[in-house]
């Protein structure tokens, strides 16, 4: 079938003839393969590679004021930050060609895995540092700073003909999604409303979002009823919504901005008192009436990378122009105050 | 005699009815897979009509939609590819040719075989997660990283140690992840070609070495060929391991800083950067628009996924080129 039947027998007759062969023909690519290394050896050094990370050429950063800025800045991390990140990045380098601003998008864990480990500059999350990744940071000797740069509304929809709904309480929230809901139709959460089925619609476990939102409607980071249709991508969410009238579903503020015309925003109100209803708007939002389901978004940076000029510099181009950038891409801008005091921890 | 000869006729015409059934399922089959790719790209392209231009290939990504372009993604894809091929292409092949042309049948070899089969279903994540550990952090062996420079006279070569969230790591774990497909199909092509051949070479005094180098590998070639390529189609469309090794989503320049094929001959400093250099790839980009809040990215996303199959088509194009010029060099 395969191979060569008997062939140890004829190898040894041809080996010789062969050898005498191949060694005129090839006798010369040692020498040459000897000379080349040779001359590679020469001109072979071994150098410190910069905390850069990507930014192999090791170019000078230490610019002085005034000086032009080079440098790669890493960025990692959650993809809910991730619009306001590129934003800033793509206008910072228009001013600053030689930095080169990179982000990529892990997830707020996944980013932080790198983080710890000295291989990111900044991080973008969507939750604030939990206690073993702040372990994990001592471990490794790096100190970070923790700097809020907007403000995201989880926006509870529903479908623009539902007329019965304007306004929920955290309480019935918490009906619908609880593990243990028992809501199947509208009028098991209020017998006013239509004996129709109740479809859901919302992100999948792995989201930053799913386990805020359970966390404060809940009680507990991860509760949550298993039967509603869930999607990692939240346009999926949005077409869900906007094709079924007894819909309702939840996700971030950036996407109901885009999708007005098709979705509801509904009203909440924390406890059981619907009157006090607020709806997401960027008004409520940066106000802080929009609660409980306003949640900050972070940067987190590393302290060692604070010291090159060019990360400072785009940290303060990200408090300052960043500002109007994040309602351009759909989130909340911070508070005049929150602002001021997020630019006080950075001048630190 | 009579009555036997009506149940045969009947016999035979409910054999030729389920015959025509069966070929109706199989035309059902094979219209339901076409009919749904046809979909799918009517689909992507009217969504991308006005959207793939000249403008879209040539620019980095944005924050506005109609800015936004996919450069970054097309070099990265290249180099990922590319450098994939040259290290995926002779390890496969060889490992390939050893197995088939040399080793014995032991259990050894057995082993080995049932473990490139398992291999080749392993999720991709998981090399994903091996590339990070070995190439990307080379298992924390090198805390404050090196770069060695090796001077070649126009240009210099600058290897980080560890490598890093570079091309190289990426190219590097998508090797491990096709080289078992490239091997497995390998090893077929070899076995395809029949033992008289090879006795025939050994009889008229060729070395082993001589038969395979002269006569099996060239009847194999274009069966090992669209193994590389099934292969290598793969590995263009894989993002999870990519953003696992930490291939990026953002980024305003190519690897390199190369830009258009001219540069790849007239910046030698370029080409020998560009593996070294941090990237991100098409996939990630498309992957990352079709999640955008703002509707028109839709559309871009649309014409993204057209860059890509462009790309693949180029690809396997290219492939059936080289294929068909194996096939008319072999004279028996």
């Amino acid at each position: 079938m395969r191979g060569f039947p008997g062939h140890s027998r004829v190898e040894r007759v041809v080996k010789p003839t062969e050898k005498g062969l191949e060694m005129t023909k090839w006798n010369r690519l040692p020498v040459m393969a000897t000379v080349m290394l040779c001359l590679v050896m020469v001109g072979c050094s071994v150098e410190d590679s910069g905390t850069d990370g990507g930014d192999v050429g090791g170019a000078g950063t230490d610019a002085t004021s005034g000086a032009a800025l080079s440098g790669t800045v890493m960025i990692d991390g959650s993809s809910t930050v991730f619009p306001i990140s590129q934003a800033c990045a793509e206008e910072f380098g228009k001013l600053h060609g030689d930095v080169k601003v990179v982000v990529g998008t892990s997830g707020t864990g996944g980013g932080f895995k790198k983080f710890v480990l000295g291989e990111t500059d900044i991080n973008d999350a969507s939750r604030p540092i939990k206690q073993q990744e702040i372990d994990a940071c001592q471990e490794n000797d790096i100190e970070f700073l923790e700097l809020t740069v907007a403000i995201d509304g989880l926006s509870v929809m529903v479908n623009p003909q539902n007329e019965f709904v304007s306004a929920l309480t955290t309480e019935q929230l918490k009906k619908i999604w609880a593990p243990d809901s028992t809501v199947e139709l509208w009028s098991d959460v209020d017998p006013a409303w239509p004996r129709k089925e109740i479809k859901l619609y919302g992100p999948d476990t792995d989201s930053g979002t799913f386990d805020y939102f359970t966390e404060v409607i809940c009680g507990e980071g991860g509760a949550s009823r298993s039967d509603y249709t869930p999607s990692t991508d939240d346009n999926v969410l949005v077409k869900g919504i906007a094709g079924d009238k007894y819909s309702l579903g939840y996700f971030g503020y950036a996407y109901y901005v885009e999708n007005k015309d098709k979705l509801k925003a509904v009203g909440i109100a924390e406890g059981s008192d619907a009157s006090r209803a607020v709806v997401p708007e960027a008004k409520s939002i940066e106000d802080g009436k929009y609660t409980p389901l306003s949640r900050p978004l972070f940067l987190y940076v590393n302290k060692a990378s604070l010291a090159k000029p060019h990360v400072k510099a785009f940290l303060e181009f990200y408090l300052r122009e960043g500002q109007k950038l994040v309602s351009e891409v759909g989130y909340v801008k911070l508070s005049a105050d929150a602002l001021a005091a997020t630019r006080a921890q950075l001048a630190k | 005699m009579n009555r036997s000869a009506v149940e045969t006729a009947e016999r035979l015409a409910s054999r030729h009815r389920k015959g025509r059934l069966f070929e109706w399922a199989c035309l059902g089959a094979t219209s339901l897979g076409v009919l749904v790719l046809v979909v799918l790209l009517v689909g992507v392209c009217v969504q991308a009509w006005g959207w793939l231009d000249g403008d879209f290939v040539s620019s980095y990504d944005s924050r506005h939609p109609r800015e936004a372009g996919i450069l970054a993604g097309i070099w990265g894809s290249f180099w990922l590819i590319g450098m994939t091929a040259i290290f995926s292409v002779p390890i496969g092949v060889g490992a390939a040719v050893y197995l088939e042309e040399y080793a014995d049948r032991s259990w050894l070899t057995r082993l080995i075989q049932v473990n490139l089969a398992n291999l080749a279903g392993v999720p991709s994540i998981v090399y994903g997660i091996l590339g990070l550990t070995v190439f990307v952090r080379m298992f924390g062996a090198f805390p404050d990283g090196k770069v060695i420079v090796v001077s070649l006279g126009i240009a210099s070569l600058k290897i980080p140690i560890p490598f890093g969230r570079t091309v190289l790591s990426g190219a590097l774990t998508l090797t491990l992840l096709i080289l078992p497909v490239v091997i497995v199909a390998a090893q077929e092509a070899l076995r395809a070609i029949p033992g008289s051949i090879r006795n025939a070479s050994i009889a008229l005094g060729a070395s082993r070495w001589q038969t395979i180098r002269l006569q099996v590998l060239p009847a194999a070639a274009p069966g090992i060929l669209t193994g590389i390529i099934l292969a290598l189609s793969r590995a263009i469309g894989e993002t999870a391991p990519l953003v696992m090794i930490g291939a990026l989503t953002y980024v305003a320049f190519t690897p390199g800083g190369i830009e258009t094929p001219i540069d790849v001959i007239r910046d030698p400093q370029g080409v020998l950067d560009a593996p070294y250099d941090t990237f991100t790839a098409l996939p990630i980009q498309i992957f990352n628009w079709v999640s955008r809040p703002k509707v028109e990215y839709q559309h871009v996303a649309a014409a993204g996924i057209l860059v890509l199959l462009i790309v693949l088509l180029v690809l396997n194009g290219t492939a059936i080129l080289i294929r068909h010029r194996y096939r008319k060099g072999i004279r028996w």
